[in-house]
């Protein structure tokens, strides 16, 4: 890249411009990495995106409004409404913490600043950073000028980071993939200089890393695998003894200062490789020191012994304790990283999630396009020349890839060491190909003079690539190459991940663009026209919306802490009008909101999640609640004409469709997701009332009907006020629905 | 590296637990070493070469900090031993004090390899000053996280 100016100019010359460039190359990725992600903001607006940033960015409001202090004690009486959550010991504080500084600061500076566009614009803002943390993380990895700047821009484009970071996705990846990379980066400082300092500035990071993200747990075990690999390698140093134990004493204790965090470092399974290889550390360097003082042969071998004997009753106490419950097993969210058949069959709350899937290729190559082949080539060269820190590389790449094979979630973890091994690469072929003179064109043209006689081809072996036409085609491709990748990146960002799920974009026939926006102005509804306390049930994934942008409080909501109380809302929606009456009774629901996409061909809605909440009702309630049940006996799922009774009965499935063939003209209702035909006769709700019906009715509000003042049965009340005969409903037989 | 006190109770403790499997390959190794012995090697000859070894290798300042450490170490062992014996009630007084005897023997042992003269080449960039003022900044670390721990 550099290395031909040294002729032109003079050293400090070419050293102080190559800086400057530097600088200004830096300056321009993150100015790219900021403005590949404005798309959602410049298309749409200014808000948060999806489900989860609502929380917090409710969560930041709160900080911003009561101060810090009342923030780590929030007690929120607004959601899971009879239970409530400790939302200051239950969440990770960093995301929130962080942009309140942000918010502080440039108050100071006088420069007030809406706390909302904050929050939408934080993660472009860190995007930047993490950029520049992939700079200095690549700086260490080789001494190659480019390859730090190429895993910056790559960095900065990738999609399969820019689909966690666009503006307005206020989430807790939005820091923390900034934070992963620099502890890395710290922890390789920290190892190849074998400082203390270094050590526990990386201990810091991964406290602010622990404080702001559950991925954590990706550290952690990861540091502890590099050690152990570098110990069997042969490879333990007093540096890995400094940086390893400096950084493992100080890290933990920074860890156990998150409320959510407390004891779990010294009580579960995730943390014990960290703990094993803290101790196995100590065992080793004791041995290292007594192999200065005795020297001999068998003496290292019974040493050895001692060793091997050592790590196999830490790991056998290690399997006892957890046997016998003193440490707690792995969570079923890492549990089902390694059985990947379990979270389906025994959590189907982790396995609804579509996040939690596994990856198909072609996502793979859609989210880093030519970096996914260039990867294993920077992995290759690494193997070439093994330092300490290209293990650290290596087995960083062969986790985060199996990651991200399990979990679609987890290709974010995957991106950066992607980016680093394939700078690496590309930056090898460069400097190979884009330099004037070859490596060895000096000690060549040395040897010439000394050397006579014999061939003339043998005089001179040519070394390197010394034709300007290969060189020229070599380096053409690999620009194309990389403008593709640009070119690939800014259209994946524009049209894939660009796109905020509360406002819903559609075209008009002559290519104008039409919003639909039926969640807010739902949402808004509830705002102004319910008491302020007025309870909404709805399925947990509108929970963080519902409490964001209608200030309502909710039965459960996003952070899916207490599955007893989902799977009861799951069997309210599930079951018949006669069931779930009480249990709405019971937990003083004012309104039920669903989301129906039959009008418009709006495919995430709650009849197609139906089967989710059947299932996750099933779990608690095997005997009530059948998912065979809603199913014809040809093991259809159906909601025309052919619906099984359990599923015309169910609220969700009348909720749904109340009145919804009243759009069309007889016989003509269609559901647009589904592609069928409806019945023309309606389902009728007896104790529930409409409310309200967005635009282009994806949601649907409900009020709960109070008792009947004569004490009658709600079927029976409607029925009299349908005008339907008193004498048909007696013969029913008695229902009661009576509950105090 | 380990403090005096430590590393015999390791060695023995691991000896205890070892020697009936690793006994026969002992038999020969501890003749050679610094000192020359006679005859039948007991793990005894062992620990004494080890001994004459530290005092006679180990500068008057290393030495310092080894009885810290073993200091140190006296003091883990005893919360832990309350610990054991009393129970973990306020569970984050015991971590944070624990923790702070474990990460302050670690800090020290860093301290220690780095002042090393043995060492210098594998910390070219850590001069014993820098070595001490890391081992402030670190402690301090340690030491504000262990007092909010404790609360």
């Amino acid at each position: 890249m550099a290395g031909d100016s040294k002729p032109l100019v003079s050293d400090t010359t070419a050293r102080n411009s190559r800086t400057l460039l530097r600088v200004v190359i830096l300056c321009f990725i993150a100015a790219a990495a900021i403005a590949s992600r404005l798309f959602s903001v410049i298309r749409f607006e200014s808000i948060i995106h999806e489900f989860d940033p609502w929380f917090n960015f409710r969560a930041t409001k709160y900080l911003v409004a009561n101060g810090f202090y009342k923030f780590w004690d929030w007690f929120d009486d607004r959601t899971w409404h009879p239970l409530g959550r400790v939302t200051g010991g239950t969440l990770y504080p960093g995301l929130m913490v962080t942009s309140g500084v942000i918010y502080h600061v440039l108050k100071a500076l006088a420069v007030p600043i809406d706390i909302r566009n904050i929050c939408v614009l934080l993660a472009p803002a860190f995007s930047g950073l993490t950029a520049f943390a992939a700079y200095l993380l690549t700086n260490e990895m080789t001494t190659s000028p480019s390859a730090g700047l190429l895993a910056a821009a790559f960095m900065g484009i990738a999609p399969g980071y820019i689909s966690r970071s666009v503006a307005g996705s206020y989430d807790n990846e939005a820091i923390a993939i900034f934070l992963l990379v620099f502890t890395f980066y710290l922890w390789i400082k920290a190892l190849k200089l074998g400082s203390m300092l270094w050590g526990a500035l990386c201990a810091l990071f991964y406290g602010y890393m622990v404080a702001s993200w559950g991925g954590y747990a990706f550290i952690t075990c990861i540091l502890p695998l590099h050690a152990l690999v570098l110990i069997c390698m042969g490879r333990y140093s007093n540096r890995l003894y400094v940086s390893y134990t400096t950084w493992y004493a100080l890290g933990t204790l920074a860890s156990m200062q998150i409320p959510f965090v407390g004891f779990l470092p010294v009580k579960t399974s995730e943390h014990m490789p960290a703990l094993g290889i803290f101790g196995f550390v100590q065992l080793i360097g004791f041995i290292q020191y007594v192999r200065s003082a005795l020297s001999g042969k068998q003496l290292q071998t019974f040493l050895v012994t001692i060793l091997v004997a050592t790590f196999g009753l830490g790991l056998a106490g290690l399997v006892g304790l957890t046997s016998l419950g003193y440490i707690a097993p792995w969570s079923g969210r890492f549990y089902s990283l390694w059985d990947t058949g379990y979270a389906k069959i025994h959590i189907p709350i982790i396995a609804s999630v579509s996040e939690h899937q596994p990856t198909a290729w072609p996502a793979f190559f859609f989210d880093l396009n030519i970096l996914v082949w260039l990867f294993p080539v920077g992995v290759y060269l690494l193997f070439q020349e093994l330092k300490d820190e290209h293990v650290f590389v290596i087995v960083y790449a062969l986790f985060g890839s199996y990651f991200a094979g399990v979990m679609v979630r987890l290709m974010l973890t995957l991106t950066p060491i992607v980016c680093v091994a394939a700078a690496i690469a590309a930056s090898q072929l460069l400097d190979n190909f884009l330099t004037r003179k070859p490596a060895g064109a000096e000690a060549v043209s040395s040897d010439k003079k000394s050397s006579k006689g014999g061939l003339r081809s043998t005089q001179s072996p040519k070394f390197g690539v010394y034709s300007l036409l290969s060189k020229i085609i070599v380096v053409g491709s690999v620009t194309v190459y990389l403008l593709m990748f640009v070119s690939h990146c800014t259209w994946v960002t524009s049209n894939a991940y660009s796109s905020p799920s509360v406002v819903l974009a559609s075209r008009m026939p002559d290519g104008s663009q039409h919003i639909i926006d039926d969640y807010r102005e739902a949402y808004q509804w509830l705002r102004q026209n319910t008491k302020e306390d007025a309870k909404i049930m709805a399925w947990w994934d509108y929970g963080y919306q519902i409490g964001g942008m209608a200030d309502r409080p909710t039965l459960v909501d996003n952070n899916t802490w207490n599955n007893t109380h989902i799977a009861t809302v799951g069997k309210a929606m599930a079951s018949s009008e006669e069931v779930s009456y009480p249990i709405m009774r019971q937990h003083e629901v004012d309104y039920v909101l669903v989301v129906f996409g039959g009008l418009l061909g709006y495919s995430g809605d709650d009849i197609n999640k139906f089967l989710w909440m059947v299932r996750i009702a099933e779990g608690i309630w095997p005997d009530e609640v059948k998912e065979r049940d809603f199913f014809t006996p040809r093991g259809e799922y159906r909601v025309d004409e052919g619906a099984t009774d359990t599923m015309k009965n169910s609220l969700m499935y009348k909720m749904s469709y109340y009145n919804y063939h009243s759009l069309f003209p007889p016989g003509q209702a269609t559901d647009r997701v589904r592609g069928v035909r409806l019945p023309d006769k309606g389902p009728v709700l007896n104790t529930l009332e409409e409310a309200y019906t967005s635009e282009n009715w994806i949601i649907r509000i409900y009020k709960v009907k109070d008792l009947d003042n004569v004490g009658r049965d709600h079927a029976a009340a409607a029925a009299f006020d349908r005008g339907q005969k008193k004498k048909a409903i007696k013969k029913k037989g008695a229902r009661t629905l009576r509950v105090d | 590296m380990a403090p005096r006190k430590n590393a015999r109770e390791a060695a023995a403790s691991a000896a205890a637990s070892t020697v009936p499997a690793a006994a026969a390959p002992v038999a020969a190794p501890t003749q050679t070493k610094p000192k020359p012995t006679a005859g039948a090697a007991t793990w005894d000859k062992v620990l004494q070469n080890i001994y004459a070894y530290y005092m006679a290798e180990t500068p008057q300042r290393t030495k310092l900090l080894d009885v810290f450490l073993a200091f140190l170490a006296v003091v883990g062992a005893l919360q832990f031993v309350y610990c054991v014996l009393a129970g973990n009630y306020p569970f984050n007084a015991f971590l944070s004090g624990f923790c702070g005897t474990v990460g302050q023997f670690v800090l020290t042992i860093s301290l220690r390899i780095q002042t090393t003269t043995a060492n210098k080449s594998e910390f070219p960039k850590v001069s014993p000053e820098r070595a001490f003022a890391d081992y402030i900044v670190c402690s301090l670390i340690l030491h504000f996280f262990c007092v909010n721990f404790i609360n």
